[in-house]
Formats: C-alpha cells, sequence, structure tokens
C-alpha cells in the first residue's frame, strides 16, 4: 500500500525524491528495486524477516509510559522503545531487511555507510549473522566521538574503512560507499542507512522501519484505548521518523512532529536543520531540502549527535512538510544534553543523543501541548555509545 | 559558435588519429593556473576540451579530481565563473568544442534555464551532467538545446542494451563512455574486453564514443585509438598540473602522439 506521501511514479514522493546518480549506478539501482519488488510480494520473504525481528532484534519492542517525565510535563508520554532492540536502535530493522534481500540477489559481501556508528554495527551484526564480509565506511571525525560503534563493529568481523575527506562525517561517508559500489556493484550489496539515497532506497527502507509504527499502533490502542495527539520522533535521514509516522498517516488527527539538530545556532555550519536553513537540491541521488549555499556547494553542518549530522533530509519527510502533513521543528545540542539526563534522572533511561532531540523538544515546548495531552516519543536509539559525550 | 562534438571527433578521425580530450578542473590549482593549463591543452592539439566544475561531494571522481575539486572550491570557483572561465579561453581565440563536465546540484541552484543562457553566452559547446540520468533530462536537454547547447548522454559497463538504444535515440551528437566501473582516477592497463565493448555501445548507440575513466598512460591511450572516436584523460593530466603548465603540455604532446592510428 503507498503512503499518501506517494507520487504515482515509483520514488517520488510529490516533487521530491527520484533517482539522481552516475550512470554506472542506473543499473544496479534497477536490479535491486527489481528484487525489493519481488521479496515484498513474496510471503516467504516476509515470513522469514517476521522471524528474524522476533527472534534476533528482540521485536516487538515496549511501548513504555514515562510516568514521573508526564508527571513533570503535566502530559501523558509514551516511549516507543527502539532503544531496546539488539544492537540499540532502530537501525537493525532496515539491516536485517536489505541483507536477507542482499542474500535474496546472491551477492557475497555488503558495504554500509555510518554517521554514529548505529547503522555500521547494525549491518555488520546482521552480516555476521548471515556469513557476509562488511566494509563500513566511517569519517574519521565520526570515529572518534562514537569510539565504541567502532570497536563493535570490528569485533563483530567488519572492516571499518576511515573516510578522511570533506568533513570527515556521514554525508563523506556516504559518498564513499556509493563510489565503493560503484566500483563493484555485482558482487557487493548496498546497505544504506536512513530512508535517503536514489530510489529505491528511501521506499525500501520505510518499508523495512514501519513495523515500528504498526506496532505502536496497536500498544497505544491496547493502552489508553485511543490515539496520540501528537507523535514526536528525530530527523537525521530520517528512517525512525518515517518508520513511526507511516502507520499514522491517515490517521488525520494525529500531529506528526520531526525534530532536527539546531546545534550551536542558525548560522551556516552551525546546524543541521535542513527545514529551517536549506533549499531543494540534489545530494547522494535524491532531491531533496539541502544545507547548501548560494553557488549549489553543500554546506558543512554540525550537531552533537553523530547521527543527526547530515545536510540532506528523507525526501518523503520534504513531501509531508509540503503537505502540511508533519511539521518539522529543531532542538539545540544543549537542549538534547539537557533533555539526556532528564530522562536518565527521572525514569532511568538513557536516550542516544540523537533521540534525545526528540525528547528535548517535548521539555522546552511543553506549553505548546493540551494539559495531559497524550504523546508518544520514538525512542530510536540508546546512548551507551554517547556516554563520552554526556559525562566528560 | 563551435563545431558539434560529433563533427570535432570524425574531423580528427579524418586526418588519422583518435580525438584527444583533455580534462581540468577549472580554478586548480588557480585560475590563472588552470587558464595557462587549458592554453597548454588546446597548443598540443586538444580536439575538444572538458572543464569540471569543482563540487563539494563528487561522488563518480577519485581522490585525484576530488582533490583537484577542494583546491578550486578553495579558491572560490563556482559554476558562474567556470562558465566566466570557458568565456576567457574563447576570447583568447580557442575555438576547439568546450565541455562543462559538472554534477547537478550547482545548476538547479543557479536554475536550469538562467544557466543555458550562460552557457550559451560564454561560448560552451555542450554540457555533461555526471548524476543526471537520461531518465530526467528532457526538460534540461531542451532548455540547453534552446540555447545552442549540447547535453551529452553518458553510457557505463553497466548499463543494458535497452538503454544503450535509448541513450543513442535521446539527444546529443556523441555519448561519453565510462570505460570503467568505479570513480574516475589513473589506473594501469585498460578494463578487459573494452574493445569489443567499444563496438557493441558504438553500434547500438549509433554515436561517437569519447572514452573516459582510468586512461593515464600513451601506452593505454595507445590500445583504446583504434576503438575510441576521443580518448578523455583527467586524473593523470590533473597530476601533472600541480608542477606546471609545462609538465601538462608535455604530457599532453605525448597521449597526443600515443592516439595517430
Amino acid at each position: 500500500m503507498k503512503n499518501p506521501s506517494e507520487a504515482n511514479r515509483p520514488g517520488w514522493f510529490g516533487p521530491f525524491g527520484g533517482c539522481f546518480v552516475p550512470e554506472t549506478l542506473i543499473e544496479p539501482l534497477r536490479a535491486l528495486e527489481t528484487a525489493y519488488d519481488a521479496a515484498r510480494r513474496d510471503p516467504k520473504f516476509h515470513a522469514e524477516l517476521r522471524h528474524e525481528l522476533a527472534t534476533f532484534v528482540g521485536r516487538p519492542t515496549p511501548l513504555t509510559f514515562a510516568g514521573r517525565l508526564s508527571a513533570a510535563l503535566g502530559l501523558r508520554v509514551w516511549l516507543k522503545r527502539e532503544d531496546l532492540t539488539h544492537t540499540g536502535a532502530h537501525k537493525i530493522n532496515n539491516t536485517v531487511g536489505q541483507v536477507l534481500l542482499a542474500r535474496r540477489m546472491g551477492k557475497r559481501r555488503v558495504i554500509a555507510e555510518t554517521g554514529a556508528g548505529q547503522h555500521g554495527v547494525a549491518t555488520a551484526a546482521a552480516a555476521a549473522r548471515a556469513g557476509l564480509p562488511c566494509v563500513v565506511y566511517m569519517g574519521t571525525e565520526d570515529m572518534a566521538r562514537q569510539a565504541p560503534n567502532v570497536a563493535r563493529m570490528r569485533m563483530m568481523g567488519a572492516t571499518v574503512a576511515a573516510v578522511d575527506a570533506g568533513s570527515r562525517t556521514l554525508k563523506d561517508a556516504t559518498s564513499e560507499a556509493l563510489r565503493a559500489w560503484s566500483a563493484d556493484s555485482r558482487e557487493t550489496f548496498y546497505v544504506l542507512g536512513s530512508a535517503l539515497g536514489p530510489h529505491p532506497y528511501p521506499t525500501m527502507v520505510r518499508d523495512f522501519q514501519t513495523v515500528i509504527g504498526v506496532e505502536a499502533r496497536a500498544q497505544i490502542l491496547k493502552e489508553e484505548k485511543r490515539l496520540p495527539r501528537e507523535i514526536i520522533a528525530c530527523v537525521g535521514g530520517g528512517s525512525n521518523a518515517m518508520g513511526i509516522f507511516t502507520a499514522f498517516l491517515k490517521d488525520k488527527a494525529v500531529a506528526l512532529t520531526g525534530v532536527e539538530a539546531g546545534g550551536t545556532g542558525p548560522g551556516p555550519g552551525r546546524h543541521a536543520a535542513r527545514f529551517a536553513g536549506g533549499y531543494p537540491g540534489v545530494l547522494h541521488g535524491t532531491y531533496t531540502y539541502l544545507l547548501q549555499d548560494k553557488d549549489g556547494q553543500v554546506l558543512p553542518t554540525h550537531s552533537i549527535s553523530a547521527g543527526l549530522d547530515y545536510p540532506a533530509v528523507g525526501p518523503e519527510h520534504a513531501e509531508l512538510r509540503r503537505m502540511g502533513r508533519a511539521r518539522y521543528v529543531q532542538a539545540s545540542d544543549k537542549d538534547a544534553l539537557a533533555a539526556a539526563h532528564e530522562l536518565c534522572r527521572l525514569e532511568g533511561i538513557l536516550p542516544a543523543l540523537e533521540s534525545a532531540h526528540a525528547i528535548a523538544y517535548l521539555i522546552k515546548e511543553k506549553k505548546r501541548f493540551k494539559k495531559n495531552g497524550l504523546i508518544m516519543v520514538n525512542l530510536s536509539g540508546r546512548g551507551d555509545k554517547d556516554l563520552g559525550t554526556l559525562c566528560p | 559558435m563551435s563545431v558539434s562534438l560529433a563533427r570535432a571527433l570524425h574531423g580528427r578521425r579524418a586526418f588519422g588519429r583518435a580525438g584527444f580530450v583533455p580534462f581540468l578542473v577549472a580554478g586548480d590549482p588557480s585560475y590563472a593556473a588552470s587558464l595557462r593549463a587549458a592554453r597548454a591543452l588546446i597548443a598540443a592539439g586538444a580536439d575538444i576540451l572538458e572543464v569540471g566544475v569543482p563540487f563539494s561531494d563528487p561522488v563518480a571522481d577519485g581522490p585525484v579530481i576530488q582533490a583537484a575539486g577542494q583546491r578550486a572550491l578553495a579558491k572560490g570557483m563556482t559554476l558562474k565563473k567556470a562558465a566566466g572561465f570557458v568565456n576567457d579561453l574563447r576570447r583568447g581565440g580557442v575555438t576547439v568544442p568546450v565541455v562543462l563536465f559538472t554534477y547537478l546540484n550547482p545548476i538547479l541552484r543557479m536554475g536550469t534555464k538562467h544557466f543555458a543562457r550562460l552557457c550559451g553566452r560564454s561560448g560552451v559547446s555542450a554540457v555533461l551532467i555526471v548524476d543526471l540520468p537520461i531518465e530526467e533530462s528532457t526538460a534540461t536537454e531542451g532548455v540547453l538545446a534552446r540555447a545552442g547547447v549540447e547535453l551529452v548522454p553518458l553510457a557505463s559497463p553497466t548499463t543494458t542494451d535497452e538503454r544503450l538504444s535509448r541513450i543513442g535515440r535521446a539527444f546529443g551528437t556523441a555519448v561519453y563512455y565510462v570505460s570503467r566501473e568505479g570513480v574516475t582516477g589513473v589506473r594501469k592497463g585498460l578494463a578487459p574486453g573494452l574493445a569489443k565493448r567499444i563496438a557493441h555501445v558504438k553500434k547500438l548507440t549509433g554515436k561517437p564514443l569519447m572514452v573516459g575513466f582510468g586512461v593515464a598512460e600513451p601506452s593505454q591511450a595507445r590500445a583504446l585509438a583504434p576503438y575510441a572516436d576521443g580518448v578523455v584523460v583527467g586524473s593523470a593530466l590533473v597530476l601533472a598540473g600541480a608542477s606546471g603548465a609545462g609538465d601538462v603540455s608535455r604530457l599532453a604532446k605525448r597521449l597526443v602522439k600515443a592516439l595517430e592510428i
């Protein structure tokens, strides 16, 4: 079934999306699209995926009532606990799906890009389980600030390829992964980590993440006998947000809010708020909101959370915003740090700095919400990897 | 206005050698130095000149051209200034076709119509947009054509036969053939089966081919000359450019000699 944000042309979300890649990658992307179309129609593939999600990933993840946070804010807040998945973030939902697809396609190895390292670890784990060699491209700046994840990937047998070009973060790691894929697309499967990049990735990654919202919708109806007024999720590329939003897109009364990285302020290079400071353009194969200068060069970004530190946003988010179905706001580095500490103190839950942006928005804007309003936050990952930043 | 790419390539073949299509990045290592290098390449016998527009995130380029782009960006090179660069070459009497080799985003930011007019005004003969597949090219091609500028279609080792025929029918007088999978860069030897593949691509597209990606040595150029209508040399010349226009000129002359059939 299609989201209301999808155009009739595959890979397009209104004017956003598409497949803007060098000619060498056109055919590998076509082959991937064909293989994925066949897999999504195949009950055997779904059964296999469900089994992996239940027995390896640890799904369904709980929906937790945040009692003390709710009391402090005068709201009713439920947390969707993607932090409790195997490897500690929603990323594994997607990598398990893509690695199953890689095996179906007979690929000999997988590659991935990573920012915070969560997607890298999730790919390494799925690849180890499938017995496939894995190379993860990671910027050297991110390797320094997410060192525990580098160690985890290596323990799982993955090779971490250091990317020292450009800003040495997710953007450059993604460019390098695309280059590596175009050099060996016959044998290699590229496990892209967010609802981004050229078609079919934005659609495929969203589909693999949709399980989050499907579970959450059933869980909140069971617990509260009603739908939430608002759902909040952080948005880097935007896969955890698409994952929880999709099941609620047709529930018009449910407000959807994405929180981008406001960084240290509105100046160029100080944030990753694509909807606040960006302009539509093409990066890494997709037409979407992009932080760029007046000459069309991509701007550097900053966020305290490596996973949100990327200059483009998933194209479906651009369309949801254009349609007015979702709204996008920002939370600063400082507020995200404070929110992570607050959630630890009040609920005994250590969120990833990415997910802490969603909590930060909730805390900062508590007056916006109706008293005792029912709110759901997608807690996309856990913060063990961020201890160095949280408790320096 | 200069001749079409096809005519420049055919004309050269009539004189007994494959076309020499050198590539440089506008503004690398500086505006003046790249202008000197371009003139040296023309003087050495370039039949078509490819001028690279630097982009912050060049996914189709290897380390040499990535670094050249970074140097040019640091010196303030932009799409607009690259068009000005071509204009300067024209005013200096350069008549061979000049192709702008660019990524899509700078064009989108400028606006395609504005870009096409700028190309027309600056003497740009053709534009090659690395990350614009033929499926999305129609509007851009039309706008460029109205300004008298060709859009160059790309083909690669992974392009299917059905698509090669479509590329041949789509637009342009010549096709740019990416001879190897992966990115631009200096490599040893030629891809296995390249001669056969070139013949196949020429047959299906029905257009002359400029063959690039990975050609560095005069020996490689010599091996390609009997099959390719034009041979693109990029990274090797960019590397030579680091030590000045003299080295560019010497390498270019050896390449031109090697392209004689």
